[in-house]
């Protein structure tokens, strides 16, 4: 049987499903509920500073983008951090630590770019018994005009800095919260270790707008007919974030900084991807608020199956599995060649890869009497689009054209050996072109 | 069912108010918005789709359904009235599980179509409801053109040269328009007057007078018509019934199916309307499951099909046959009337069991008697007593192209004329392709 305990950073849970700190963990009501549901651990939501708590609209915080059937495909949220007292948060978690001695309980943490306020909030949460701290330089909306959350991720100097503070300061893991709202995410990664953080956390939300109402003209969520950009999560930017994961995965400047994968983990093959792409856990919000806390049980269910059919032991044994297979597109195998070939059987013969290839692509796929679809292997660059578009599991593939063939398209025989845009003649730099 | 009148004989309230308002009521209700969205998001948008092959009218089947999913139901509801101006009834009658729906990819993947027919009731509907008519005239021609019969054929004509500019005159035997919609078809496919309203609705494109209870041969000629108008529509229908060839088919309790549903229809108040304790239905197209299942639901005891051939030559689709079975109906298969016996009335039909020998329908010889004290007849329809000139192909109206008959400045179409299912959705698409024709040649 596959052993899912999970230990992340050294701090342990029993499976590596975390909830991430968002409004699902805002109070200790829900966090043991989702404990009592299965959840490994939680990161409770973001406190902020001693003094007057945070304020949040009164209106609505979060506006969606539906699927079919109203399925959430992805929300935008513009609540703040939390808006309850630091003391009752702070009472809350150390009596729900101590109640639940097996699970994790992380802290995200958002005070000002100061020392003396992260000096001030730290032994506090230390005194908790809470597992670690995760620091929030993720949130794209309200804090970050006060210059915090993404304002402070998108300065890597910063991150470093209080990174930094956060270790001196507090002994157990400190684990750094990136923004995706950035252009390389590379940089800020970098920053948080070297300021000496034990892992990052990724992705926060992206800004947003989820959509405008066209009868009022008001951005979603309206507030008083007016909106504001928000952070966008869920299913859609699961694309994302695992190539933000990825790259910092295979970054060699980065080597061993262990990753909490976040982005729209909304079932238990999503979890596998983001762990087969580095991260050591994953963080899950959308997903909980979409169903509630059971979902969980799918996602334990699955990731155990998933690895006893594939003997994969334990969580270790598939992170960063798919690391080594990301690599530039200047290394993609450029003599690899497949053409699509459609499985006549199972095809229901809607035509919608026939109409995709007649109209945006390589006129490729030939429309024969009876509504036949046949791939024309002369014109077929193996662009994908037609398996992408079949409503039909399996009924198109890409099949390999073995080395030693000819492409009908090209005329030319399939080079089994390796060879890729560095090595190409058309390349003015290429360094195989003599 | 609280109650059940078992007396003997035809007699009327067989069942409670409340148990026909229920038996009565819509066999596929509306959906609801979101019904709609969610069936509506099953549509793939098939390139080049089968289902809109499948249709006689040719609607643009994928088009409309993603309209609904979009959320501009009314514009869907465009999209199919530029095609079918009848889409409002044709969404309630089509034997859409034959047409579209049999055509519909997801059919070939999962065995569940599209619902294609109630997503385009829900498209209709949402637009008739609003009271507006979707098209406008166009100017003026000054060319008139009579039709003869106000049925779907006749009203699609009538619509679409009225769109053009042209002036029509729809000559009606009857005392409303509609034909089968408004006299044939089941009840609970169209519920709640759909049928007038649906003409109502139509005849607001303007330029459409109806001029009811006259025929041809009645008051009407065709040599009158081809004088008097620029061109000239036949939308006549089938007015003839084909007669039970059996002994003692004359008794009384035996009556054409058409008659039973024509009156069904009219009827204010089903609870005064007569009907067996025991039926017996011979034939096995729609009709006669409409006149079955109708049967039943008003209250008969028992109610059986008699049908010559095998399941297989059955004309009543395999949806409908499963409806007649679900209404406790009983489908008899190679068995022919021979008989009709009882004293002045029927009281029971003597049925000879029949097999396929070389390729011949022959009775077996066995026999079996069924109680009945009605016998509805459905076992086909004629097209009566027309005037000489016209040609006619397999007893029907010979037509050529779209439409045109053997007599210069005629056209025909609908049941009354060859070729084509006799479907209120083909009469729609032959109406329709009738006035194109008839307004090129009034154009020229």
């Amino acid at each position: 049987m596959a052993d899912l305990t999970s230990d992340f950073v050294g701090i342990r849970s029993p499976n590596p499903f975390w909830l991430a700190s968002a409004p699902p963990t805002d109070k200790e009501y829900n966090v043991r509920r989702a404990f009592e549901a299965g959840w490994g651990g939680v990161v409770w939501k973001t406190l902020g500073a001693e003094g007057p708590p945070i304020v949040n609209v009164n209106g609505p915080r979060y506006g969606v983008v539906h699927g079919a059937d109203r399925r959430v495909l992805g929300l935008n949220n513009i609540e703040l951090i939390t808006d309850r007292p630091l003391e009752v948060n702070l009472e809350e978690i150390a009596r729900v630590k101590a109640d639940y001695p097996d699970r994790a309980l992380v802290v995200s943490i958002m005070v000002p770019c100061e020392e003396a306020a992260w000096k001030a909030i730290l032994p506090r949460v230390a005194e908790t018994g809470a597992d670690g701290i995760e620091l929030n330089f993720g949130c794209p909306h309200g804090m970050s005009e006060r210059g915090m959350g993404s304002a402070v991720g998108q300065v890597p100097e910063y991150i470093e800095m209080v990174t930094r503070w956060c270790k001196q300061h507090y002994d157990k893991p400190v684990i750094v919260k990136l923004t995706p709202n950035i252009t390389d995410i590379r940089y800020p990664a970098r920053a948080a270790k070297n300021g000496g953080a034990d892992a990052v956390s990724l992705i926060n939300t992206v800004s947003s707008i989820t959509s405008v109402n066209l009868d009022t003209f008001s951005p979603e969520p309206s507030i008083d007919g007016k909106g504001s950009h928000g952070g966008y999560c869920g299913p859609a930017v699961k694309p994302i974030a695992l190539n933000m994961v990825a790259e910092i995965a295979r970054d060699p400047e980065m080597k061993g900084l262990p990753i909490s994968g976040i982005g729209g983990v909304t079932t238990w093959r999503d979890a596998a991807e983001f762990m087969a792409l580095g991260a050591g856990n994953v963080q899950v919000c959308t997903a909980a608020m979409t169903y509630g806390f059971k979902v969980v049980q799918e996602m334990i269910a699955g990731l155990s199956d998933w690895m006893n059919r594939n003997g994969h032991g334990t969580v270790s044994d598939v992170v960063g599995r798919a690391v080594p297979n990301v690599t530039d597109w200047q290394y993609l195998n450029l003599n690899y060649v497949a053409k699509a070939k459609i499985d006549q059987e199972a095809c229901i013969k809607c035509g919608r890869c026939f109409a995709v290839c007649e109209d945006t692509s390589h006129q490729a796929i030939v429309m024969g009497p009876e509504r036949v679809f046949e791939v024309d292997d002369a014109e077929c660059v193996a662009c994908n689009l037609c398996v992408d578009v079949c409503p039909v599991e399996d009924c198109i593939s890409m099949v390999q054209v073995a080395p030693g063939e000819v492409d009908p398209r090209t005329g030319k025989t399939v080079d089994a050996a390796y060879g890729n845009w560095t090595m190409h003649p058309n390349n003015p730099l290429s360094k195989a072109a003599e | 069912m609280a109650m059940r009148n078992r007396a003997p004989g035809i007699v009327p309230g067989r069942l409670s108010d409340d148990d026909l308002a229920v038996n009565f009521g819509d066999l596929h209700p509306a959906y609801a918005a979101h019904e709609a969205s969610v069936a509506a998001d099953r549509c793939y948008f098939c390139h080049d789709a089968p289902c809109v092959t499948a249709c006689p009218t040719g609607i643009d089947i994928p088009l409309f359904i993603r309209e609904i999913q979009t959320g501009v139901p009314e514009a869907a509801a465009r999209t199919i009235f530029d095609q079918n101006i009848l889409g409002g009834m044709c969404a309630r009658v089509c034997p859409t599980e034959t047409l579209c729906e049999e055509a519909c990819v997801r059919q070939a993947a999962e065995g569940k179509p599209v619902e294609i027919g109630r997503l385009q009731r829900y498209a209709t509907d949402t637009l008739m409801r609003t009271g507006t008519h979707p098209f406008t005239r166009a100017a003026p021609t000054g060319k008139t053109v009579a039709v003869v019969g106000a049925g779907p054929a006749g009203l699609a004509c009538a619509h679409r040269l009225a769109l053009l500019g042209h002036d029509v005159v729809i000559h009606e035997a009857r005392a409303k328009p509609g034909g089968l919609n408004e006299f044939g078809i089941a009840a609970y496919k169209s519920t709640d007057g759909f049928a007038a309203a649906e003409v109502d609705w139509l005849l607001k494109i303007g330029g459409i007078r109806i001029e009811p209870g006259q025929a041809l041969g009645q008051g009407l000629t065709l040599d009158g018509l081809v004088a008097g108008f620029d061109a000239v529509f036949l939308s006549v229908g089938l007015a003839g019934v084909n007669a039970l060839r059996a002994e003692g088919a004359a008794k009384a309790g035996v009556v054409p199916a058409v008659d039973f549903i024509a009156g069904l229809r009219q009827a204010q108040d089903l609870s005064t309307l007569p009907i067996g304790r025991d039926v017996v239905v011979i034939g096995g197209g729609m009709t006669a499951v409409d006149a079955a299942v109708q049967s039943r639901l008003l209250g008969a005891e028992t109610v059986t099909m008699a049908y010559r051939r095998d399941q297989a030559a059955m004309g009543a689709s395999q949806f409908e046959q499963d409806l007649a079975a679900s209404k406790g109906v009983r489908l008899m298969f190679n068995v022919t009337p021979v008989s009709v016996h009882g004293n002045g009335s029927v009281a029971e039909v003597e049925l000879a069991y029949t097999e396929t020998r070389d390729g011949a329908l022959v009775e077996t010889g066995e026999t079996v008697r069924l109680p009945a004290d009605q016998v509805f007849v459905a076992i086909g329809q004629t097209l009566g007593d027309l005037p000489g000139g016209l040609d006619l192909d397999g007893g029907k109206i010979a037509v050529t192209g779209a439409g045109r008959t053997s007599v210069p400045g005629v056209w025909a179409g609908g049941d009354c004329a060859s070729g084509g299912e006799d479907l209120t959705v083909t009469a729609v698409a032959e109406g329709r392709d009738a006035a194109m024709d008839i307004h090129s040649m009034l154009s020229a």
